[in-house]
């Protein structure tokens, strides 16, 4: 009985999207809506399969995956750092934190003329972007994480002879943990759409290329198939963090619940 | 042989403070303090909140400096003892994202350490709970392993802060035995912080009354253990306590009472 059940519920989920496409189809079949707007669903799924079986497709989304997880790791990296450093010292905060929160102020989008400037156009331009999007949710989560660290952990772990790096291990990292991983799903995010911006301004490869290269010679299926990869990506990036807390949040009551 | 692993002979330290005082900005919490605990004996503390009988425990943990007067526990400034004593918080103070017996191993650097904890989980009676989770324990059962965790330390002096003010009646009683057996037998030090009066005459060898930042009462308790809290003799003493705790406070709310109104 139960095992129908769970399966109906796997399924449900996916029930509106399915319609949306059935409705989608059937309009476009009646002429309702023009191909040049939007073709038809197996015309995209036509256009996905010509792009797999061509390796364009895989390329693109190699090419793209690789600068989304690059700009991630830098800017990521950077901001686990700094933030590690000014959450833990207070010198580091004093120093660093008033300049940093101002930068977070400016919209990484609004760099763009700079970057140009900076960077050209070729593959830095597009690691700065996504680097400097996915830098701040992941800095100020964890910086808020150490900083919200149980008082009383502390204080237990250190009468208990603790200092130092085992402290850091044992207490404060554990306890950032499920901030920081807040700050990592909001960055993945960020990461797609400051990646799409990037490859639509200039890119000789990519899927904001695919899609801005059938853009020039009206292929809105192509374009479609684009803006479908990027949505799949970005669940696909989701799903990961989601893992992620699973994994590492074992002890938190919230996951107790679903292994229990 | 069985419990070798936590008791060296004699493992009480005595504990003797002179004049202690300890300020918070110009209030005097703790106001010329003097106090003899002999070695092994278990002492209760009591009085009313905000009285400084939670700021005299933490003293003793060395979790805060004092501003004044001596402070030795085993004949040493307290700092030089800290890997002797233990202290048991108002919360459990577990790590959640460790594993029960992690919990308690915690600051355990010999290489049997393992072998260590779930000895002390034995001892609190939870040791088929070792791999479980924190979350997944009942408030009764986290303030055992946060027991357990203190004692894997060996602690010569164990400084309970009302540990077992959270609990449900029952689960308090259990506790009371659970402790008393483990310091009969292991014959630590033991300083109890409570605003329980009865709590403390079940416990301890000697009730401290503090009021203002001084003992203002000793009161020894020479019943035998275990003690039963139906008896008279209890009875009489827990009065005896009770009564004055609550005539100081009349006292003090009627000095009050004209100041308020002048």
């Amino acid at each position: 009985m139960a095992t129908p059940t769970r399966h109906l519920r796997g399924l449900a989920p996916w029930i509106v999207p399915l319609l949306i496409l059935l409705a989608w189809e059937a309009s476009s079949r009646s002429g309702w809506l023009s191909s040049r707007i939007l073709p038809e669903p197996l015309a995209v799924g036509a256009a996905f399969w010509g792009l797999l079986v061509s390796g364009s497709l895989l390329h693109d989304v190699a090419i793209s995956t690789g600068r989304a997880l690059g700009g991630l790791a830098i800017g990521g990296g950077l901001g686990l750092v700094l933030g590690l450093l000014t959450g833990t010292f207070r010198t580091a905060e004093t120093l660093l934190d008033t300049t940093l929160q101002m930068i977070r102020n400016v919209p990484a989008l609004a760099l763009i003329p700079l970057v140009i400037l900076w960077f050209g156009i070729d593959e830095s331009a597009k690691l700065f972007l996504v680097a400097i999007g996915v830098f701040f949710p992941i800095y100020l989560n964890t910086y808020h994480g150490i900083r919200a660290v149980d008082a009383g952990l502390v204080e237990m772990a250190r009468s208990y002879g603790l200092q130092g790096w085992p402290l850091y291990r044992e207490v404060i990292l554990p306890g950032a943990l499920p901030s920081i991983l807040v700050g990592l799903r909001f960055s993945l995010g960020l990461m797609w759409v400051l990646l799409i911006v990037a490859e639509t301004i200039s890119a000789q490869s990519g899927i904001g290329y695919m899609t801005m290269n059938a853009r020039e010679f009206l292929q809105t299926d192509v374009v479609l198939v684009g803006v479908l990869l990027y949505a799949l990506l970005g669940k696909l990036a989701d799903f990961v963090a989601r893992e992620l807390e699973r994994r590492f949040l074992r002890w938190n009551p919230t996951y107790l619940g679903v292994t229990a | 042989m069985q419990r070798d692993w936590i008791a060296p002979p004699s493992a009480g330290l005595g504990v003797c403070l002179e004049g202690l005082r300890k300020d918070f900005g110009t209030r005097a919490v703790l106001d010329g303090l003097d106090l003899d605990i002999a070695p092994g004996q278990f002492v209760a503390i009591v009085g009313r909140s905000g009285c400084g009988k939670s700021t005299l425990l933490r003293l003793l943990a060395g979790l805060e400096p004092a501003s004044g007067g001596q402070l030795r526990v085993g004949g040493a400034p307290a700092a030089a003892r800290r890997d002797d004593v233990r202290m048991m918080f108002q919360e459990a103070r577990l790590l959640p994202w460790r594993t029960v017996q992690q919990n308690v191993k915690l600051g355990l650097a010999t290489p049997d350490a393992d072998g260590r904890a779930r000895d002390a989980l034995a001892h609190v009676g939870l040791v088929d709970r070792a791999n479980d989770w924190p979350a997944v324990l009942s408030g009764g059962q986290r303030q055992r392993v946060a027991l357990a965790r203190a004692l894997v330390h060996r602690p010569r002096l164990l400084l309970l802060d009302e540990p077992l003010g959270a609990l449900d009646a029952l689960t308090r009683i259990e506790m009371h035995r659970l402790i008393e057996s483990v310091w009969r037998e292991l014959r630590f030090t033991a300083v109890l912080v409570t605003h329980d009066v009865a709590e403390a005459v079940a416990l301890a060898d000697r009730v401290l009354l503090v009021e203002e930042g001084r003992i203002t009462l000793d009161e020894a308790v020479g019943l035998t253990r275990p003690r039963g809290h139906g008896s008279e003799a209890f009875a009489d003493i827990e009065g005896r306590v009770l009564s004055r705790v609550l005539k100081e406070s009349a006292q003090v709310s009627s000095e009050q009472q004209p100041r308020l109104a002048a």
